[in-house]
């Protein structure tokens, strides 16, 4: 663990040369495991290129583009919570929400403009996120509990009120669905919103002092307590933040799929959290980064897509799935051991 | 809980507020639908909740321990999937079913493997295997479905208890629960539970056993997900690769609602048993009734899973704020032993 609380310098007291250098150390080996997960990316897309060069072509890259976009939006989100040591199972229901009320609104007002239809998503997102958030800083329920519950409560308020109807895509206008199914300059537009989503949270957490926060709160809670960080403060803002991502990923749902119903999304919850571990977020809060968390999505998707192109049954999706994260996390495991061993000596060192 | 107030500390025994809770169901049950208290009605809802209950019990240690399995329902869809693949291959069934249950325990030890010697933590793990075991059972038996198990089985899982409304499911659940009761309570196993639950290092510095001991609450978890497997596929006269999905979710709630501590060291099996007849009570309740919609099990549920952390905590707020006001503030709010405010001394 101790090697988590050394990416943390939001608790660093004035850094000593040490400190930075086991700070540099630190730096390296996480942007390793980052490049790690690319080349797993691109491995993966070799192999498959070479048994299937169909498999390079425009409208395959698009659609694995396509695929990965919103699960890598959600990625974004849990990133943030799961960095703070919190989980948030909930954004599957929150996604419903969010979708089936994008639809709605698109279908009975079609002249309504469509960045208001964005916002609104995302405020019920952060909502809901704002919820979870209460329910976990002020009520000190345990998150998994929390959104445990909040996962079948909202998808509950979600089938209370799609009470059996669904959105069709004809209902909606066009120039929302294009946003889902569009592109520009031949990238999918909804590729560019993840892009630029991903961005923007990871500068947040890079460069920002609440984000550095966030890590710092992950690494070691009293620490960062008594560092002067408002950890409960910080904790519900990330969880905000999740909740907006997932409403979010709602609308995006709705203008790339059409069609919505209450059961929208649902078993999301695991995948998300699957694509953010197997990028490198440590579940146990402290350290990972988005864009790992968001290539982790990508790679996810692209194992589907290629286990298609390579028509190996589909039936080992699921499996291969299971079996990457599986190893992910020993991965991270073997490195963080490493890692911790070569700080240790270095210190020795230094004392010596 | 103040000594000084053995009624209230009492009153406010989980195990108390939830049988209150079932209380509260059974009356707006009897109000919503006259065939609430019918025998029918019990066996039916006994029947629905069977596979989830045998699993919450297993789980239920794992939890006390400080870990989570959520690969259950996975587990349960491969035994499934591999009990339909072995009938299809012309075994006896009474071999399968003792090969299914292996088949689980194997499943648990994976889990149980990767969190105590590659020291993995089990949440991450069990999302893994929760996708791994699922996939695999749709590898065993793809989107086939088998359902031709003989009669005198389905029959025994389908069936009641001599000529009670109590399903065999039900007898085999309270074998089981007394089982992991005694386990959990009265063996030397079950403390050396509850204290690497409560502190992991210092069970370990007292000698307990902790990895081996984690090993083998996985491998329980497995195995009586694997049981359950069988059940299922009985019960229904279906083995298929898609069965049980989101059981898992169910599970966790009843071990959390029963006033297990997910932050381990705490909870009861009779809680757990307890949980399971409030959500069994909750279901059927709102699925016979015609003027609510059963979509308001899904909120009901939620709620209350979260309530039942959240009000014991807000009660334990204002008494701290009453005695000695900074208190409260000193600690985490999400790393708070929470629990102190179910006053079961189990770990003590």
């Amino acid at each position: 663990m101790s090697a988590q609380a050394d990416t943390a310098p939001g608790v660093t007291p004035a850094p000593s040369e040490s400190g930075a250098e086991a700070r540099r150390l630190t730096d390296i080996v996480f942007r390793v495991r980052e490049l790690g997960i690319v080349g797993a990316l691109a491995l993966l897309i070799a192999v498959t290129a070479i048994l299937e060069p169909r498999f390079l072509n425009a409208d395959s890259l698009r659609n694995l583009a396509l695929n990965a976009a919103i699960f890598a939006i959600l990625a974004a989100g849990q990133t943030l919570v799961l960095i703070t040591r919190n989980v948030d199972l909930s954004v599957s229901s929150v996604l419903a929400l969010s979708a089936f009320m994008a639809g709605t609104l698109l279908s009975d007002h079609p002249s309504l403009p469509i960045p208001i239809v964005f916002l609104l998503g995302m405020g019920l997102g952060a909502a809901a996120g704002s919820l979870n958030g209460f329910l976990v800083t002020y009520g000190r329920v345990p998150a998994l509990v929390v959104t445990l519950g909040t996962l079948y409560a909202l998808r509950g308020v979600a089938f209370l009120w799609t009470d059996g109807r669904q959105v069709n895509a004809e209902t909606l206008p066009d120039s929302f669905l294009n946003i889902g199914t569009g592109s520009i300059l031949g990238i999918p537009t909804l590729a560019l919103i993840a892009l630029v989503v991903v961005l923007i949270v990871g500068q947040y957490l890079r460069d920002f002092r609440s984000g550095r926060e966030l890590y710092a709160i992950g690494s070691s809670p009293e620490a960062a307590r008594l560092a002067g960080v408002r950890t409960g403060r910080r904790v519900f803002s990330a969880f905000v933040m999740a909740g907006a991502l997932a409403g979010l990923g709602g609308v995006l749902f709705t203008a790339r799929f059409g069609t919505v119903d209450a059961t929208a999304g649902s078993g999301y919850e695991f995948t998300v959290i699957a694509a953010a571990v197997v990028g490198g977020v440590t579940i146990n809060g402290g350290s990972g980064s988005v864009y790992g968390a968001a290539i982790g999505a990508l790679l996810l998707g692209t194992i589907t897509s290629s286990l298609i192109v390579l028509k190996v049954d589909a039936f080992w999706q699921q499996a291969a799935i299971g079996t990457l994260l599986i190893v992910a996390i020993a991965f991270d495991r073997w490195i963080g051991l490493r890692l911790d061993a070569a700080l240790r000596q270095r210190s020795a060192r230094r004392a010596g | 809980m103040p000594a000084e107030s053995p009624f209230y500390a009492r009153a406010l025994r989980w195990e108390t507020l939830i049988v209150g809770l079932i209380a509260v169901a059974w009356v707006v049950g009897g109000f919503l639908s006259s065939d609430f208290y019918s025998a029918d009605s019990f066996t039916t809802a006994s029947l629905d909740l069977s596979e989830v209950a045998l699993m919450a019990l297993p789980l239920a240690l794992v939890v006390v321990a400080a870990e989570i399995d959520l690969s259950v329902a996975s587990v349960l869809a491969l035994s499934s999937a591999c009990m339909g693949e072995l009938w299809n291959a012309g075994q006896p069934i009474e071999l399968i079913m003792v090969e299914c249950i292996a088949i689980g325990a194997a499943c648990g030890a994976v889990n149980g493997i990767l969190v105590t010697r590659f020291g993995l933590p089990s949440l991450a793990v069990t999302i893994g295997t929760l996708s791994l075991f699922r996939g695999l059972a749709f590898v065993v038996i793809g989107d086939q479905s088998v359902t031709d198990f003989p009669a005198t089985w389905t029959d025994r899982a389908f069936g009641n208890f001599g000529g009670t409304a109590i399903p065999n499911t039900m007898v085999l659940f309270a074998a089981l629960a007394i089982a992991f009761g005694v386990l959990l309570h009265a063996t030397g196993f079950g403390r050396k539970v509850f204290a690497i639950g409560a502190n992991e290092e210092a069970a370990r510095f007292s000698g307990v056993r902790v990895k081996r001991i984690k090993f083998w609450l996985f491998v329980m978890s497995g195995a009586v997900a694997g049981l359950a497997g069988v059940v299922i596929s009985l019960r229904n006269s279906t083995a298929a690769a898609n069965v049980g999905t989101g059981f898992e979710l169910t599970a966790v709630t009843a071990v959390v609602l029963g006033g297990v501590s997910i932050f381990g060291g705490r909870g009861t099996i009779g809680g757990v048993v307890l949980a399971l007849v409030l959500l069994g009570s909750i279901n059927k309740a709102l699925t016979l009734s015609d003027s609510i919609s059963s979509y308001w099990i899904q909120i009901v549920t939620g709620t209350l899973l979260i309530g039942s952390v959240l009000v014991p905590n807000l009660v334990v707020r204002a008494q701290e704020a009453r005695t000695h006001s900074f208190h409260g503030r000193r600690q985490w709010p999400w790393r708070t032993r929470v629990d102190t405010s179910r006053p079961q001394e189990e770990s003590a």
